[in-house]
């Protein structure tokens, strides 16, 4: 009986993983083994362990963590100082509502902030400094990444953060513990599926990041989804592009492997 | 539970609002019955009211989409979903849409407008005897850049860009073909040149130029250029009258070594369900007075000389924009490099990219 | 507890100011006679009268909003009912296997999606317009609804069930007023987030749309080429104003009105 219920909520959503996921997934499997005459091949898949493409697995990584690091960092502290304030679901609406205007007139707007004379660097001019070289540094690459995937992990952190018993904490001070072990202890374990979700919604999007490697940083960065871009869109070689994703996809996975739940935590829900 | 039933109730009287409120915006168009046309341009690319002319003057509802890429359209138009009557893709996409047989030849009886082009832009290779496209804009590739900022340089020979004294100064645009063409151009190769050997001596005489470049970006790159953000820039004429036209102390050059010679065309792609409609559009767009309003919009290269006559003497005897016949024999126009080649070059411009640092 | 400490108060004064940065930068410039971004010329009211007098964009703006708030709506419920079935699967290896399957949206480029998507809609013979734009937004939002709602229910103290159920509550009594209510910040954080991915969404929607439908990522994305108008920042300005006083407007409403009725917050 139970379990005849549980299937009926399940059904909406295997079917959307039925059309939606095992569509995307099929058409890269097949068109990674194609090349760009329609012929079946493995040259792809040979091409990807070259220099250039392990080259840009690398730096996609490395931007990936740089960016899923310091979201983490800003967004752990906001969401804590959040969860005390007296209108903390309207002030979290309001952190949320920039989120909801478009993108790339959002990057637009950096432009003209971090330009060489825009008001950034009027400000620093003003105070006796020359104008800082901003745009198209890594620099300015992770903060606008930072800043787009902050709403992402603030949300799942001020929900763990929100249903913890302020009791656990004041109990733990009691019995002696400083600030920070209460925090390691205490609150970290306790919100930890919270953070891991966060993570999840950041690290994995943000190795194909495109559109903001060209935009802020000039293509000075290059990652898989630059790459993935250029082949489906300019190239029209779905073969080398679907490969590509084809790894993104082998990636995501290792990725929840090591961060998902290891202990059989569900399965005890009814 | 019940602030959740509340939302959900919210939300759908709020959409069903909406959707009676975009019904009652979008009502005056009259879709029943009447002839509609679907056209699929740039953005920004016409301007809007002679679209509004269009429809007066022959009773037509114009139903218009934008893309911001010639594979990305090409990719709609072969999928179908959509019947576009008109579309104006690039040169090199007329080419492969030509291929793909994704296009209806033109019926030149329905286009008497079709002398006003000047004959130079007619008949190129990869459109012979404009047998399914007419020319809408032209333009080349050249270098903008800001006589103050760049000391003595006037940029009138490729080898100017790698000056040392530009030093993390020089934009350049997300284009394979440009940039790579610009490499092979500088070392006085064919910009279509399928010569393995070529392509490498270009790729890294372009390797060479990395230290000179500041970033690699896409249509950024105007408002950029127009805030000094960078000394240099190989663009498009297109874009660089854009920024020329709000950054005075801005200049173009075309270098003589050549460059591209680039056209965006209107054709009339296969799945056009009102083919009389589209020759209309099209020969309304060929009339003198729609072309000089148009450039005059838009602000890029018309091709159209009865449109000419009646634009602004300075604006169409600028050599930068409208170059001379002696300059137009070192431009080249794109030519289909195939998918082997047009990957090759792709690869050789990623390659490039990753050199940047 | 309820007084912030200097310094968090300072901290979170930064952190909004640096979330506002760009979009005050969008307003100022939105009242800009200059054309562009890069240089105010004198204030002016122009291009929000042109937002009123073009009734193409006005009708874009309306579609996307319905097309965010119907898909995040639909992705919500879809969501939310499948992450409350992958927590009951026992397997924990078909758990895992649920779980990646449900990321593999988020971890591709949407021009993939886009893709696959306008192939499938084609194939089943799906029309391109709106149907095909909301199918499209719903598919890319159930995984991180998916996502939001998880950690709720594996946070959710399972003893609250056995009690419910040992009080005698139904099933449906368990799911209404149990679970439900446990797991809704999950629920409503899912549902903004779904609401994020379909407004900034561009090339997914570009990709499977057609017949004249499109949204205002699209129309901003081909603006590129030749300049964004500031017609799109006065857009974007009455949005973002008429978004802020309609979230803080409900938020007092219902505030004062659980307070009336003394009904937990």
């Amino acid at each position: 009986m139970q379990t005849k219920t549980s299937k009926t909520a399940l059904f909406p959503y295997v079917l959307w993983i039925a059309f939606f996921v095992i569509t995307p997934i099929a058409l890269v499997g097949y068109y990674s083994l194609l090349d760009i005459h329609g012929n079946f091949t493995l040259d792809n898949y040979k091409a990807f362990f070259t220099s250039v493409y392990l080259k840009m697995t690398l730096s996609s990584f490395w931007y990936a963590f740089l960016i899923t690091f310091f979201t983490l960092l800003v967004s752990y502290p906001t969401a804590y100082f959040l969860t005390k304030t007296k209108y903390k679901q309207l002030w979290l609406l309001l952190i949320i509502i920039p989120s909801w205007i478009n993108l790339l007139l959002k990057t637009y707007a950096f432009i003209g902030i971090f330009g060489l004379y825009g008001p950034i660097n009027a400000f620093i001019e003003v105070l006796g400094f020359d104008p800082k070289q901003m745009l198209f540094t890594d620099l300015s690459f992770v903060f606008v990444s930072v800043y787009i995937f902050i709403p992402f992990m603030i949300l799942p952190i001020f929900n763990s953060l929100d249903r913890l018993n302020p009791a656990l904490i004041y109990a733990a001070r009691d019995l002696g513990a400083s600030a920070f072990t209460t925090f390691r202890r205490v609150i970290l374990p306790l919100t930890m599926d919270g953070v891991k979700s966060g993570i999840q919604v950041v690290f994995i999007p943000a190795l194909s990041l495109f559109m903001i490697t060209r935009l802020i940083a000039g293509n000075r960065v290059i990652t898989l989804g630059t790459a993935i871009e250029q082949q489906f869109l300019v190239t029209q070689n779905w073969g080398m592009g679907s490969t590509i994703a084809v790894f993104l996809i082998l990636f995501m996975v290792i990725i929840m492997l090591i961060t998902g739940q290891k202990k059989d935590k569900g399965g005890r829900v009814r | 539970m019940k602030q959740l039933i509340q939302a959900t109730i919210a939300i759908l009287v709020v959409s069903a609002l909406l959707f009676y409120a975009a019904d009652a915006l979008s009502a005056g168009g009259g879709k029943s019955g009447k002839d509609t046309l679907t056209i699929f341009n740039w953005g920004e690319y016409i301007d809007p009211d002679l679209l509004k002319q269009f429809e007066k003057e022959t009773g037509i509802h114009v139903i218009y989409e934008t893309f911001d890429s010639n594979e990305a359209m090409m990719t709609k138009i072969q999928q179908g979903g959509t019947a576009y009557d008109i579309a104006v893709p690039s040169e090199y996409m007329i080419e492969k849409m030509k291929e793909e047989n994704l296009l209806i030849p033109l019926d030149k009886t329905k286009i008497p407008n079709f002398k006003n082009i000047d004959p130079y832009f007619l008949d190129l290779p990869f459109d012979k005897n404009n047998k399914y496209s007419v020319p809408y804009f032209w333009g080349t590739v050249g270098i903008v850049y800001n006589p103050k900022l760049v000391g003595n340089l006037d940029f009138s020979s490729w080898k100017d860009l790698w000056d040392p004294s530009l030093k993390r100064k020089v934009f350049l645009v997300d284009g394979a073909r440009e940039v790579i063409g610009m490499g092979l151009n500088s070392l006085g190769y064919s910009l279509n040149s399928l010569d393995n050997q070529e392509l490498r001596k270009a790729t890294d005489k372009l390797i060479t130029l990395s230290p000179n470049v500041k970033a690699i970006i896409g249509d950024e790159i105007t408002p950029l250029m127009v805030n000094n953000e960078a000394a240099v820039a190989l663009t498009w004429s297109g874009q660089a009258a854009d920024m020329l036209s709000e950054n005075e102390d801005l200049d173009f050059a075309v270098p003589k070594e050549g460059s591209n010679l680039w056209f965006d065309n209107m054709v009339i792609p296969k799945t056009s369900k009102n083919i009389d409609g589209a020759h209309a559009f099209i020969n309304f767009m060929l009339k003198a007075e729609s072309g000089a309003k148009n450039a005059d919009y838009v602000g890029y290269s018309t091709p159209n000389i009865a449109a000419m006559k009646l634009m602004d003497k300075e604006v169409v005897s600028d050599k930068r924009f409208y170059p001379s016949e002696e300059q137009r024999k070192t431009l080249e126009v794109y030519k289909n490099l195939g998918p082997d080649y047009l990957g090759k070059y792709n690869e050789l411009f990623l390659e490039f990219k990753m050199s940047i640092r | 507890m309820k007084k912030l400490s200097a310094t968090a108060r300072v901290y979170l004064a930064i952190v909004f100011i640096v979330l506002y940065a760009p979009i005050f930068y969008l307003v100022f410039y939105s009242f800009n006679s200059g054309g562009s971004m890069n240089h105010f010329e004198s204030f002016t009211l122009e291009h929000y009268k042109a937002v009123f007098e073009d009734s193409r964009l006005l009708v874009i703006l309306i579609n996307t909003v319905i097309v965010a708030l119907l898909s995040a709506l639909i992705s919500t419920i879809i969501g939310t009912l499948g992450a409350i079935g992958i927590v009951t699967v026992k397997d924990s290896k078909m758990r895992n296997t649920l779980l990646s399957l449900n990321n593999v949206l988020i971890v591709s480029p949407d021009v993939i999606i886009g893709a696959s998507f306008l192939i499938l809609f084609t194939m089943v013979g799906i029309k391109l317009g709106f149907t095909s734009v909301l199918i499209a937004h719903v598919a890319f939002s159930v995984p991180i609804v998916v996502l939001m709602v998880l950690p709720k229910l594996l946070e959710m103290n399972k003893s609250l069930i056995d009690a419910a159920l040992d009080l005698g509550a139904t099933k449906k009594d368990v799911m209404m007023r149990v679970i439900l209510p446990y797991i809704q910040p999950g629920i409503f954080a899912g549902f903004f987030l779904a609401l994020t991915y379909s407004l900034d969404d561009f090339a997914v929607t570009f990709f499977v749309t057609g017949n004249g439908f499109s949204t205002l990522s699209v129309e901003i994305y081909s603006m590129a080429r030749a300049g964004i108008s500031l017609t799109v920042n006065a857009i974007s300005g009455l949005v973002f104003f008429v978004t802020v006083i309609v979230v803080v407007g409900y938020y007092f409403i219902t505030s004062r009105a659980s307070k009336r009725t003394g009904g937990t917050q």
